[in-house]
C-alpha cells in the first residue's frame, strides 16, 4: 500500500513537471512571439541567453556545490569564437576585421585563421570552454581545493581573463570587443525575420539543454554529484573519485555558458569584456541564488528575472537599481536562502498539508502511510 | 630592470596591508567579506575628508581614524548580518557582495563618481636614491607601514591575552568556549580589527593614485589570492605570498605587458596549489575538512 501510494505521488509529481514544461514551451514558442513586438522579443532572447548560462551554474553550484564565480570566462570564450567567425565573414577572404585595421595590425593573427570555417568556430564554442574548465577543474579538484578556495580561484580567473582581453587590443578588439556584424549565416541581423529566427533558436537550445541537465541530475551520476556536494569525503571513502565527477560537471556547465555566449553574439550584436568580468559573473551567480540554486528551473527563472530587472530598471533609475539589487541580495540570502523556487516549494508543502488535514477520511489515511 | 624591485615591493606592501585584514576575517573567521574592498574605500575617503582639518598631514592623522571608521563599519556588519552565517562561507560571500554594492553606490552619491586626489604629505616628497635605483618616499612609506602593521599584528596574536583567545577560538571553538572564552566577544573584536586594517590599507592607497568609489574592487581579488596562496589565517604565509605576488607581477609586467602578467600570476598560483593545495603554511590538525 505504502509503495503504491508513493508511486502515485511520484507520478503526479512527474506529470506536473511535464505539464509545467509544456506550458512554458507553449508560452515561449507560441504566445510570446505573437504578443511581443520585435524589439521586446529580442530582449527576451537576450535574457534567455543568460538563462542558459544560469542553468549551467545551477548544475555546478546547486547540484555539485561548486560555487563558480568565473562563468563569464566561458560565456566569453563561446562569444568570442562566434564573434571571430562573424568578423572574418564580414571582412571577406583576405580581408582584415575593421578593428584590426584601426589598431594597425597588418596581417591576420594565426589564432584567427582557422575561424574562417563556421564548423571550426561552432565546434570551438563548446570545445574551448570545456577544455579550459576540464584542465582547471582537474588540477584544482584533484588537490581537493574546494569551497571558498575554488570560488576565489574562479573569480581570479575571470579577472585575469578580462584584463588580458582588454590588453590585447589588436587581437581581441580591446575594451570595445567584437561588434558590427553585417552577415550572420547569410541573414541580415537588422531584419525582423532574422531576430525572430534567433529567438526560436535560443528557446529550442534552452529547452534541449534543460532536458539534458534534468536527465543528468536524475541519473546515477546526478545522485553521486549531490552526494559529493553534501559529503565529499564520505563519497571518496565509498570508492568513488569526486574529482572526476566534479570536473565533468564543471566542464558541462562551462559548455552551457559557452553556448550561451555564442548565441548572445548574433542576438545582441556585441561581445565585449564588460560582459565577462568579475562583476557580471557574480551577478549571474546571484541571479541563480535568487531564482533558487537547488532547482534547475529556479536557476533559469532567476537568470531571466534578474536580467529583465537589470535592463528595465537600470536604464530608468540607475542609482536606485544598485540599492535595490544590493538590498534584494541581502534580503534573499538572509530570509530565503533557497530562493524563489524554495519559496514555491514551501508554499506547495503548506497547501498539501492543509489538504491532508481536511476531514476527507480515506485521503487522510493514505497520507499517513507516506513518509513526509 | 632593477627599478622593478621597489615597484614590486611597494605593490607587495599594499597587497599585504589589504591581505592582513583578510587574514583576520577570512583566515580566522572563515568569512569571505566582499565588502572588505569597500572598507578600503571608506578608509581612503576618510583621508580625503580629513584634508580640510589637517591639510597635507591628513594621511598621518587618517591612519588611526580610518582604522576606527572601517572597524566600526565591520562591527556593525558583523552584528547585523554576518554572525548568522558563521560556518557558511559561501553564503557570506553573496551577502557581503550585496553590502558592497550598496556601499559603493552610497559613496557615489556622497562623494560623486569621479576620482578624487589626496595630497601626499610634504614630508614624503622626493625620492631616495639607493644603489642603482630610486624609490619615491611615498612608496617607501607604504612598505614601512606594512612592516609596522605586520609587527603589531604578530605581537597581538602571539604575545597578548586577547590574541591567544582569538587563536584558541579559531583552532577549536567549542573547547575555547568550555575553557571560559566568550567566543562572541572574540568574534566581534577579530572582525573589528580585520575591517580596521582595511581602512589603514585604504589610507595607504591614497599615496599611490587617485581614489574613487570602486577603489576596493580593483585590489580585492588579488588580496584574496594572497590569502589562498599563503595559507588560511597564517601571518607568515600572507607576508611571503604578498611578496611573491607583488614581485612576480611587477617583473613579469616588465618582461611582457601588464595584461599578460595577470594571466601568468594566475597560472603560477594554480601550479603552486598543485604542490601545496592549502597554501604555504598550513595549520596542522587532525580534522578531515
Amino acid at each position: 500500500m505504502s509503495v503504491l501510494a508513493q508511486g502515485r505521488t511520484l507520478l503526479t509529481g512527474r506529470a506536473r513537471g511535464y505539464v509545467l514544461f509544456a506550458a512554458v514551451a507553449l508560452l515561449l514558442l507560441a504566445i510570446a512571439p505573437a504578443a511581443l513586438d520585435p524589439f521586446r522579443l529580442g530582449l527576451l532572447a537576450k535574457y534567455l541567453c543568460f538563462a542558459i548560462a544560469a542553468l549551467g551554474i545551477g548544475l555546478a553550484w546547486g547540484q555539485g556545490g561548486m560555487m563558480t564565480l568565473g562563468q563569464g570566462v566561458f560565456f566569453g570564450l563561446g562569444g568570442y569564437c562566434m564573434g571571430m567567425y562573424l568578423k572574418l565573414k564580414d571582412a571577406g577572404s583576405g580581408g582584415l576585421p575593421d578593428f584590426m585595421v584601426w589598431s594597425g595590425v597588418e596581417e591576420l593573427p594565426a589564432l584567427w585563421e582557422p575561424f574562417r570555417s563556421p564548423f571550426f568556430a561552432l565546434t570551438m564554442v563548446v570545445v574551448l570552454p570545456v577544455a579550459v574548465a576540464a584542465v582547471l577543474g582537474l588540477l584544482v579538484f584533484r588537490q581537493r581545493v574546494r569551497g571558498a578556495y575554488f570560488a576565489i580561484l574562479s573569480q581570479a580567473l575571470a579577472a585575469a581573463f578580462v584584463i588580458w582581453l582588454v590588453g590585447q587590443q589588436g587581437l581581441t578588439g580591446g575594451t570595445n570587443g567584437l561588434t558590427n556584424f553585417y552577415d550572420v549565416f547569410g541573414m541580415d541581423p537588422e531584419e525582423e525575420s532574422t531576430q525572430r529566427t534567433f529567438y526560436f533558436v535560443v528557446v529550442v537550445v534552452l529547452g534541449a539543454l534543460y532536458l539534458l541537465a534534468r536527465q543528468l541530475v536524475k541519473s546515477r551520476f546526478g545522485r553521486l554529484l549531490v552526494a559529493i556536494r553534501d559529503g565529499e569525503d564520505r563519497v571518496r571513502f565509498l570508492g568513488y573519485n569526486p574529482a572526476t565527477v566534479k570536473t565533468i560537471t564543471f566542464a558541462v556547465s562551462a559548455a552551457m555558458a559557452g553556448i550561451a555566449g555564442a548565441l548572445y553574439v548574433p542576438v545582441v550584436g556585441i561581445i565585449s569584456p564588460a560582459l565577462l568580468g568579475v562583476v557580471p559573473s557574480i551577478e549571474l551567480l546571484v541571479a541563480v541564488a535568487i531564482g533558487g540554486r537547488f532547482s534547475l528551473a529556479g536557476a533559469i527563472l532567476g537568470g531571466v528575472l534578474m536580467n529583465w530587472a537589470h535592463t528595465t530598471l537600470s536604464e530608468n533609475w540607475p542609482e536606485g537599481w544598485t540599492y535595490l539589487q544590493g538590498g534584494l541580495f541581502i534580503l534573499v540570502i538572509m530570509l530565503a536562502p533557497k530562493g524563489i523556487a524554495g519559496l514555491v516549494n514551501q508554499a506547495g508543502d503548506l497547501l498539501a498539508r492543509r489538504k491532508a488535514a481536511a476531514p476527507s477520511a480515506p485521503q487522510a489515511l493514505a497520507k499517513e502511510e507516506v513518509p513526509v | 630592470m632593477i627599478d622593478q624591485l621597489p615597484v614590486g615591493l611597494s605593490i607587495a606592501g599594499a597587497l599585504l596591508l589589504i591581505a592582513l585584514g583578510l587574514t583576520f576575517t577570512f583566515g580566522q573567521m572563515g568569512v569571505i567579506n566582499m565588502a572588505h574592498g569597500e572598507f578600503i574605500m571608506a578608509g581612503a575617503y576618510t583621508a580625503y575628508l580629513l584634508q580640510d582639518l589637517a591639510d597635507d598631514k591628513a594621511v598621518f592623522l587618517a591612519l588611526p581614524v580610518a582604522f576606527g571608521v572601517a572597524g566600526a563599519m565591520g562591527l556593525i556588519l558583523e552584528r547585523l548580518a554576518i554572525r548568522r552565517f558563521y560556518g557558511r562561507p559561501l553564503d557570506t560571500l553573496l551577502l557581503t557582495w550585496g553590502v558592497s554594492l550598496v556601499l559603493q553606490q552610497l559613496a557615489r552619491d556622497l562623494f560623486g563618481a569621479p576620482n578624487v586626489n589626496v595630497t601626499a604629505p610634504g614630508l614624503l616628497e622626493g625620492r631616495l636614491a639607493l644603489g642603482g635605483m630610486t624609490i619615491p618616499y611615498t612608496r617607501l612609506f607604504i612598505m614601512v607601514l606594512a612592516v609596522a602593521c605586520v609587527a603589531a599584528i604578530w605581537l597581538y596574536m602571539n604575545r597578548s591575552r586577547q590574541g591567544r583567545r582569538m587563536r584558541a577560538v579559531m583552532q577549536n571553538r567549542e573547547l575555547a568556549a568550555c575553557s571560559g572564552v566568550v567566543t562572541e566577544r572574540v568574534d566581534q573584536l577579530t572582525f573589528f580589527i580585520g575591517s580596521g586594517l582595511a581602512g589603514v590599507a585604504g589610507v595607504a592607497l591614497t599615496l599611490i593614485g587617485p581614489i574613487g568609489p570602486s577603489l576596493g574592487t580593483n585590489y580585492i581579488v588579488d588580496a584574496f589570492l594572497v590569502v589562498v596562496a599563503g595559507g588560511l589565517g597564517r601571518l607568515r604565509g600572507a607576508v611571503l605570498a604578498a611578496l611573491a605576488l607583488g614581485l612576480l607581477n611587477s617583473f613579469v609586467e616588465f618582461w611582457t605587458d601588464a595584461s599578460s602578467a595577470k594571466v601568468v600570476v594566475f597560472v603560477a598560483i594554480v601550479a603552486f596549489l598543485q604542490v601545496r593545495p592549502q597554501g604555504m603554511f598550513v595549520l596542522r590538525s587532525r580534522a578531515l575538512t
